[in-house]
């Protein structure tokens, strides 16, 4: 046993060293037309060595210091506790969620703007991740591609509003609308695959949708995107400092107001919270509802589920189509709200922190979406001068997860529909 | 009402049923028995749409099914169990019956999201069948737990009401029996008994237990390394050759 975790530790330390020591430990260096190789200076091999040394330490002693992590009792002070009553719970999570969207309504009136852009921002991957989680964490179908519906919002809205004049309000529902057909045509054909093809085949629609955009210049500006996109209105005024649309006044004229920039990012993140908590309570609503009942049943026994007359295909199809929906709905918002888009945007690393947040938050948990989001979105921004770990901080949070509360940050609880004694 | 005529399955090389016909009349109770690997599951599997049969026919009611999907078979009103339970275990038990009644309710999602008084009125209608049916198997104080909490013998009842709920016609049992204590097994008589009398159910039975079998079975159906055996009544079976030297003879 020793022996096999000695040389196991030391494979692995050697990989740490091959990997490490050309990218770190040798610089390109310019010198004149030519390029030269060079190495690094000693504390950066240190560091190498250091590094290899502590992977080798960990591997050796691995078993020992996992079964200890796991034993720590303080990450989890609520494990041994009993559930709460279902009718206390949800009577709680009520009260939590009026709470947060109350706070929510006043608070960006006491922030900065780019505070409130950027919970814009947050507001709309919350939309996403609750979107994705019917897919993935109700229907339990892991797709890959989601950014694609996202991308058809987006361009819905950006190219109606270009070649038709289409205003943002009449290009949400036509945008969701969209995206909606888009997931029920390729759904039809891929949902009949189980597992792993079908995330690779997502993945590969995800990036079909992204070249097409990028290829398709004529139509949708290739990499170069679509400009102009304007903004919400409101009631026909617009926000901005002149009116740009004939017909429409602007808000602050009709109010007797001063012109200021943040009323139109503040109405912004006013819609995408409106929009945030309708798809929130929209797929609340849909859990309870057969539907929610069927993706459910066929997640636990497909074969118990189709012995009784469900059509896996329907099920899986309605989950993957409302999924593409609020993706749609999210896409308009986000081409409203930057003015700009391009394929750049719809890239598959999008895709996978969508998946990330899911799968954070606890697969099937609303709360626990929202606060992933709200983390994933948010804490980039405050570290900024950390932006290159990035990824690096990823992935170790997705490790750690794995390891500590596979079932995510607040793993879903049902409502159970409760049979009532009538005597 | 129903028929099936020289059903055949392979798989790969070997040939897991061959030839066997039966039919199931309405108001009665047909019993498939055979040792263990005969293929009586795998009759079930063809007869339910899991399986695509190699060889043969299976009529309902006059019309051919075979080769249909599994769940427009059961929307035809033939509904099976399976011989290792299968619940949803992470629902309730109430709710497995509702999901049982998924064509029942109105699943138009914008009903259900304003909540018609259509849906309503569905909706409560599917709660009264379920409760109705856990009631009759003796459930109804558990109607809120995890259909996985529950005791074996309580799964197996569960089981039934969940296709009892979806009104069918004929009905598949696969080894209802199997692990329930002597009393349970007496209940389990009464209730097929029951389902034939007070519901208009027919049923079709695999079971291993003789004495279920021989004293609630209409006819019974022997087969044997996939082929048929015997068929016949109860008096009939119990009195064959082949099947005293290949199935009791073997016990
Ligand atoms: N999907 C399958 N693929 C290959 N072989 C199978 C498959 N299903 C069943 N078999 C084989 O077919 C034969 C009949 O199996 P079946 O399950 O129908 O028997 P059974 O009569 O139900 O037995 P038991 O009384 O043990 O339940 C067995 O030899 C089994 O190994
Ligand atoms: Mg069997």
């Amino acid at each position: 046993m020793a022996a096999h975790n000695f040389k196991h530790a030391l494979f692995c330390a050697v990989v740490t060293m091959v990997i490490a020591f050309p990218i770190l430990g040798l610089n390109l260096v310019a010198r004149g037309t030519r390029v030269g190789l060079e190495g690094a200076d000693a504390s950066t091999i240190i560091s190498v060595f250091v590094a290899a040394a502590i992977v080798f330490f960990f591997q050796l002693y691995r078993d020992t210091i996992m079964g200890n992590l796991g034993k720590l009792p303080a990450l989890n002070p609520l494990a041994g506790r009993e559930p709460m009553p279902q009718a206390k719970r949800v009577k709680l999570e009520s009260w939590a969620l009026t709470g947060i969207i109350v706070l929510a309504l006043f608070w960006p009136f006491f922030v900065s703007r780019g505070s409130v852009d950027l919970a814009t921002l947050v507001l709309i991957y919350v939309m996403l991740a609750l979107g994705l989680n019917v897919v993935v964490g109700l229907a339990g179908l892991l797709d890959l591609g989601y950014v694609a519906f996202y991308a058809v919002g987006a361009y819905t809205f950006a190219l109606l509003s270009q070649y038709m004049g289409i205003s943002f309000w009449m290009a949400l529902p036509i945008g969701a609308l969209l995206a909606a057909l888009f997931g029920l045509v390729l759904g039809f054909p891929v949902l009949r695959l189980r597992g792993d093809y079908l995330a690779i085949v997502t993945l590969g629609f995800g990036e079909i949708i992204r070249i097409l955009l990028n290829n398709w210049t004529s139509i949708t500006g290739g990499p170069n995107g679509i400009g102009g996109i304007p903004e919400p209105t409101l009631f026909g005024m617009e926000f901005g400092r002149r009116v740009k649309e004939e017909g429409n006044t602007s808000f602050h004229e009709t109010f007797g107001i001063a012109y200021s920039g943040e009323h139109k990012v503040i109405f912004l993140y006013l819609i995408a919270l409106v929009l945030a908590v309708i798809t929130a309570l929209v797929i609340r609503r849909l859990m309870r509802m057969p539907v929610g009942r069927a993706w459910e049943a066929l997640r636990e026994d497909e074969i118990a589920a189709r012995s009784l007359g469900l059509s896996r295909t329907a099920v899986k199809l309605s989950a993957f189509t409302i999924g593409a929906f609020f993706a749609g709905f999210a896409g308009t918002v986000f081409a409203s709200k930057q003015g700009f888009i391009s394929p750049e945007s719809f890239v598959f690393l999008e895709s996978a922190i969508i998946l990330a947040i899911v799968v954070l938050g606890g697969m099937g948990s609303q709360i626990g979406v929202i606060l992933a989001a709200i983390a994933v979105t948010i804490l980039p921004e405050l570290a900024r001068e950390f932006a290159d770990y990035r990824m690096l901080v990823f992935g170790a949070a997705m490790v750690l997860m794995m390891v500590w509360r596979p079932q995510g940050l607040m793993p879903m609880r049902r409502i159970h529909i409760e049979l009532k004694r009538q005597e | 009402m129903l028929d099936v005529k020289n059903l055949s399955m392979r798989f790969g090389g070997l040939l897991a049923v061959d030839q066997v016909s039966l039919d199931v009349q309405e108001h009665e109770i047909v019993s498939i028995i055979g040792p263990n690997g005969a293929g009586k599951t795998t009759v079930f599997n063809c007869i339910s749409g899991f399986y695509k049969p190699s060889g043969g026919k299976i009529l309902f009611e006059g019309k051919e099914v075979q080769g249909k999907p599994d769940y427009k078979i059961s929307r035809l009103g033939m509904v099976r169990t399976f011989q290792h339970v299968r619940l949803f275990n992470k629902m309730t038990v109430v709710e497995n019956l509702l999901v049982a009644q998924h064509r029942h309710l109105n699943t138009n999602l914008l009903s259900g999201l304003i909540k018609t008084p259509n849906y309503r009125s569905r909706e409560q209608k599917s709660l009264d069948r379920a409760a109705y049916w856990l009631e009759r198997v003796g459930l109804l104080d558990l109607a809120n737990r995890d259909a996985g909490n529950l005791a074996y013998g309580q799964q197996r009842r569960l089981e039934i009401a969940r296709c009892m709920v979806t009104e069918p016609k004929l009905l598949m049992l696969d080894e209802p029996a199997a692990g329930l204590n002597p009393a349970e097994t007496k209940d389990l008589n009464q209730l097929i008994v029951s389902l034939k009398e007070d519901y208009n159910v027919s049923v079709l039975l695999i079971e291993h237990d003789m004495s279920l079998v021989m004293d609630i079975s209409d006819r019974i159906t022997v087969i044997n390394q996939g082929r048929p055996l015997a068929a016949g009544t109860p008096d009939e079976v119990r009195q064959n050759d082949d099947v005293i030297k290949a199935y009791l003879g073997e016990a």
